[in-house]
């Protein structure tokens, strides 16, 4: 009877096994990675007034010969097209830009937060986090929206500076890039202040000690024992706010101006406004190409530390 | 670190977090305002509130987001939970790495993309597009949250308990149900919450692959505040943010509660057979 169970259970579990591998890899085949194929086809694709507004490429139903013809009207044209005009280049650069100096403020502001929560009581810490953890759970868009009632030229806050005569005209920070800067540094700071404080709480604090009995000064232990391990929290969390801030829509719609260049709303409006699809599956192939090198970057860095952990 | 905080951690702790709730503290404040210019207050009113319950269009758009958000979310557990099993449980197989590529992929990849690729693929399938296309698409980028949040709490978790259930003969089925899903309950539960907020939430996805008739409350929200502030849309908002607030904390008192009795229970058990 124990024998058979024992016999029996490897090859059964085996299929279960791979039933259970199947089903969620199945769907991320399906609706994760093969949309992104399809993208790739039809920015090689030409635009057409029709529904679906472009050329099919790929039609498999009507024979060998046609799908060889259609073949052949593959081109980079839409590729070519993206490096003729400015704006995309200018779009995808200062995305990159303002992506990247939203991340720098986002660390210079989540630090001192993360420290702080790192260096709390014990009985803080599940409060602190909690109230990290909260805004995440409330709409991105609400919080954007949020930010503009305060910006605004009659807002929240030049009625503030105006009543206390620290300034004489109201300032214009709405439809500008630092409104975009100060959108982007609100909503991602709970993604980069999260594993940020997850390294510095696991900082052995017996360190900071040894440091100081042997007479170092505390900043100087700080920038010698602190600052140095908990880099990996920090690379974490600047990618994690990296990545999605440079193909963001909704902050540089809503916030920014109509001189603020950002990828993702130039790809909203060559989809919804200009219905051209090929060019604008072609902005987002070269968008991912663009996050690829990051995306990976950061995945090796997740499996490291999980490694590390585990 | 066990030290305590000096004055510059309490300063930055309160700047910090005055920073985080402010805005939201203030659009809630301004959802109450007489007035209909949201930035000067004219008296405590209750108006808006009453306003948004004749908005048919804007009721019809709740109700649209609220079943979406429903369906996605369990299916995006079951999916995610299975996801986080595979993951941490078993252990190598051909495709793995492509397998975590895109559970974590879904994480941080712009909206726009993710949404455009999912709109080509409903067309590419000639799907009539609307509630169910919605669906599909939270669901596919909300089961790889609940895969992270899944995955972190079976990782921490004492497998020699499986080990004996299925020692004595317990079918790996019935392990899970009896064994493995109760410990990992909280994390499953959180997981499903976080799929029907973020499902809740989406505004460019669901812009992408929906269709007429299926107008997501996002999409409504948007589309108001493009043209301009209102103190309606701050009712709206200030709505969603109570639902989601009582939520999170009553998930986070039942979740303790939960790990109090666990606890409990098991030492009791190591109690009766010392």
């Amino acid at each position: 009877m124990d024998e058979e169970v024992h016999v029996a259970a490897p090859v059964k579990r085996s299929l279960g096994g791979w039933l259970l591998i199947a089903m969620p890899y199945l769907w991320l085949l399906i609706f994760f990675l093969a949309p992104f194929l399809i993208v790739f086809k039809i920015s090689l694709s030409e635009v057409a007034i029709a529904i679906p507004p472009y050329l099919p490429t790929f039609d498999f139903s009507e024979g060998w010969e046609t799908f060889r013809e259609n073949l052949s009207s593959f081109s980079l044209e839409n590729y070519i097209w993206l490096t003729e005009d400015a704006l995309y280049w200018k779009s995808y650069l200062s995305s990159v830009i303002i992506a990247a100096t939203s991340t720098v403020l986002t660390l210079l502001i989540g630090y001192p937060i993360a420290y702080g929560m790192a260096r709390s009581p014990q009985s803080w810490r599940p409060t602190l986090l909690m109230l990290v953890i909260l805004p995440f759970w409330t709409s991105f868009l609400i919080r954007v929206y949020a930010w503009i009632g305060i910006l605004k030229n009659e807002g929240l806050l030049n009625q503030l500076l105006l009543s206390l005569g620290l300034i004489d005209e109201p300032l214009v920070i709405l439809n500008t890039n630092i409104a975009v800067y100060i959108g982007i540094v609100y909503s991602y700071l709970p993604f980069l202040v999260l594993p940020l404080y997850a390294s510095l709480e696991k900082l052995d604090g017996s360190l900071l000690e040894a440091a100081e009995d042997l007479g170092c000064p505390p900043w100087k232990a700080f920038w010698k024992v602190t600052l140095p391990l908990s880099i990996p929290g920090m690379i974490a969390g600047c990618f994690l706010v990296f990545i999605p801030a440079v193909g963001e829509f909704v902050i540089p719609d809503l916030l920014g101006g109509s001189d603020t260049l950002m990828i993702g709303k130039t790809l909203w409006v060559e989809f919804f406004n200009n219905r051209d699809w090929p060019v604008s599956s072609a902005v987002a192939v070269i968008l991912l190409m663009i996050l690829v090198i990051p995306i990976v970057l950061f995945q090796n860095q997740q499996q490291k530390m999980a490694e590390k952990n585990g | 670190m066990t030290r305590g905080p000096t004055w510059f951690n309490i300063t930055s702790l309160i700047a910090g977090f005055s920073f985080l709730y402010l805005p939201i503290v203030l659009l809630v404040i301004y959802s109450f305002n007489e007035s209909r210019l949201v930035t000067v207050w004219g008296g405590f009113s209750t108006k808006w509130y009453v306003s948004l319950l004749q908005n048919d269009q804007l009721l019809d758009a709740a109700w649209v987001t609220l079943r979406v958000a429903f369906v996605s979310a369990s299916i995006a557990t079951v999916l995610g939970t299975l996801a986080a099993l595979v993951l941490v449980r078993s252990g190598r197989f051909v495709g793995r790495t492509l397998f975590s590529g895109m559970i974590f992929a879904p994480l941080v990849m712009p909206e726009v993309i993710l949404g455009l690729s999912l709109l080509l693929l409903f067309v590419a399938m000639d799907q009539t597009r609307g509630f169910w296309t919605v669906m599909l698409a939270h669901t596919t980028f909300s089961m790889c949250y609940v895969a992270v949040v899944v995955q972190s709490r079976l990782v921490g978790f004492d497998k020699s308990m499986e080990e004996a259930a299925e020692d004595l003969g317990c079918p790996p089925v019935k392990t899970f149900f009896l064994i493995t899903l109760p410990i990992i309950l909280p994390g499953v539960i959180a997981g499903w919450m976080l799929a029907f907020t973020l499902s809740l939430d989406d505004l460019v996805i669901a812009s992408f692959t929906t269709g007429p008739g299926a107008t997501t409350l996002p999409m409504k929200i948007y589309s108001q505040v493009r043209l301009g502030v209102t103190p309606e849309i701050n009712a709206v908002c200030t709505i969603l943010v109570a639902l989601v607030t009582l939520g999170v904390i009553a998930a986070s008192i039942a979740t303790k509660r939960q790990q109090v009795q666990r606890e409990r229970d098991e030492r009791a058990a190591f109690g009766a057979e010392g």
